[in-house]
């Protein structure tokens, strides 16, 4: 459980989330958290409630309102992932969403940079003398105040030079997660945060193929101190190119689970009318984790699973 | 690291039931079985790399012969666990190498070798209770009372006035163990031992 001190460093960076995004002209949206249908994943498994299913994310239906006309939306609520627990994994779990009209992943990475220099901006005072990180420690601060830019590395170029095998060979060989896992993401987000960008097509069932590479899609993670922080990309927003993909989703979802899955229609319907737009899931917990200088997300949320 | 596999057992197979555990009961200090072996996880990390699978890793440690190695599961692996069950038992004596037990229950009377024991040898007294852990019918392990009390069969007598400057002497208890003591300990006391870091904890008085 959080103390009271930590309650109030906790409420300072929620706050300072919505100020960011309100001074950006972003709305706050609040959609709903029991999905009839859910978008089809096969690596999540979703958690039941009724004949509903608990959001294991707000995308769906944040993505129908921008085909509904909205523009700049975000997003805090929680979400739900069935059996992920462990240091840095709740069942249960905060998330933060944003999306932009008319922008592509670049355009997320930028935000990444602005919100997090605005959540130190407006935390730092009360994480002063609390002996705690707080965010300043991860930005890589000059003495001036300056700070460095943050490196973005393809995955293609991550794996040449971290992987013991190449990224063919890894895909080939389906251990492209426990390599990441292993020998890159430890490598990411040392000294200041990081972006692995540009993830293989196969990788991306929501993201938008690259213009000018097709084999890789316009997906990037934040990394911070070796923690995978939040995942972008530049929303695919041709329905039948997504109706294939989940159709292939959806028979892995049932050879993997030999759970039934649906086919969003609804989402398929609106995703017509999407112009082109980026999207970003973002881990608050972790980050909070991060700023209180703890290495279990279970002392980062106010109330742990195991204290219920 | 190449390690064993895990059971090997496709996963809607469903040998013995329930005793069939899934990757998501995997947690540290588990014990389960693979390739005939006991084995103990010693370490344990989920990971979910971003919009990948989940990836439980594990260090495991063999109990029979201690043989350590990791491995990463995945959600669809199967483990079964490692039918282990530990007996309360009395230490009756020793017969050169067989260190014989008897089940308190059962009173059925078994030997462990010492090079089976280990270390353990040096706490164990007639007729001590001791827990031993068997698998597959066969004694792989006993855990001992965290303190025992030994006799000490030799010590050199304590000279008042010793000016050489330690605070400690050798001692050999009535097992064969030879520990630091106090200088104040003599022959015929008896001592409480730590059996965890073999270490003197205080003199007894009985």
């Amino acid at each position: 459980m959080l103390s009271v001190k930590e309650l109030h460093l906790r409420a300072a960076l929620l706050n300072a989330v919505r100020s960011f995004f309100s001074s950006r002209d972003f709305l706050e949206v609040d959609t709903p958290v029991r999905q009839p249908v859910i978008l089809p994943e096969s690596n999540i498994e979703p958690l039941r409630c009724g004949d509903h299913f608990l959001q294991s994310s707000p995308e769906q239906y944040m993505k129908r309102l921008l085909a509904h006309g909205c523009t700049n939306i975000f997003q805090l609520c929680p979400c739900f992932r069935r059996e992920e627990r462990g240091r840095h994994h709740l069942e249960e779990f905060t998330m933060l969403e944003w999306y932009r009209s008319g922008a592509d992943y670049g355009d997320l990475m930028d935000d990444c940079r602005d919100l997090l220099f605005h959540i130190h901006l407006e935390t730092s005072a009360l994480f002063a003398g609390t002996g705690l990180s707080g965010m300043g420690r991860y930005l890589c601060l000059n003495e001036d105040g300056s700070d460095s830019p943050w490196p973005e590395i393809t995955v293609e170029q991550a794996f040449q030079r971290w992987s013991p095998i190449s990224l063919i060979g890894a895909l080939n060989e389906e251990s492209f997660d426990e390599i990441v896992v292993e020998h890159i993401e430890p490598k990411l987000g040392g000294t200041a945060p990081a972006f692995l960008c540009d993830y293989p097509a196969s990788m991306a069932s929501l993201a938008r193929k690259k213009h000018d590479d097709p084999s890789v899609a316009e997906r990037f993670e934040l990394y911070i101190a070796g923690l995978e922080i939040a995942n972008g990309f530049s929303e695919l927003t041709d329905g039948a190119e997504q109706r294939r993909r989940f159709d292939k989703e959806l028979e892995r979802i049932d050879c993997l689970t030999g759970r039934t899955a649906t086919m969003p229609e609804a989402f398929l319907r609106d995703l017509e009318k999407l112009d082109s737009c980026a999207g970003i899931a973002f881990g608050v917990d972790r980050l909070f984790m991060l700023m209180l200088g703890k290495d279990d997300i279970n002392d980062a949320v106010v109330f742990s699973p195991l204290e219920l | 690291m190449p390690g064993p596999s895990a059971t090997g057992i496709p996963a809607d197979t469903t040998i013995h039931g329930e005793s069939m555990l899934n990757a998501s009961d995997l947690r540290k200090g588990l014990k389960i079985q693979i390739d005939g072996d006991p084995y103990i996880i010693t370490d344990f990390e989920f990971s979910k790399p971003g919009k990948g699978q989940s990836l439980y890793r594990c260090k495991l440690r063999n109990m029979i012969n201690g043989n350590q190695f990791s491995q990463t599961y995945r959600s669809n692996d199967k483990f079964e666990k490692a039918a282990l069950e530990e007996r309360k038992m009395q230490y009756l004596y020793n017969q050169g190498d067989e260190y014989h037990f008897m089940d308190n229950e059962s009173y059925d009377q078994i030997f462990i070798t010492a090079e089976h024991l280990g270390e353990n040898v040096n706490f164990m007294v007639d007729n001590m209770d001791i827990d031993v852990l068997f698998f597959d019918n066969k004694p792989i392990d006993v855990s001992l009372p965290i303190f025992v009390n030994l006799e000490v069969i030799k010590a050199d007598p304590w000279v008042k006035g010793d000016t050489s400057g330690t605070d400690t002497k050798p001692v050999t208890v009535q097992t064969g163990y030879e520990l630091q003591v106090p200088p104040f300990v003599e022959e015929g006391d008896k001592v409480q031992v730590d059996t965890r870091t073999g270490q003197y904890v205080t003199r007894v008085k009985e």
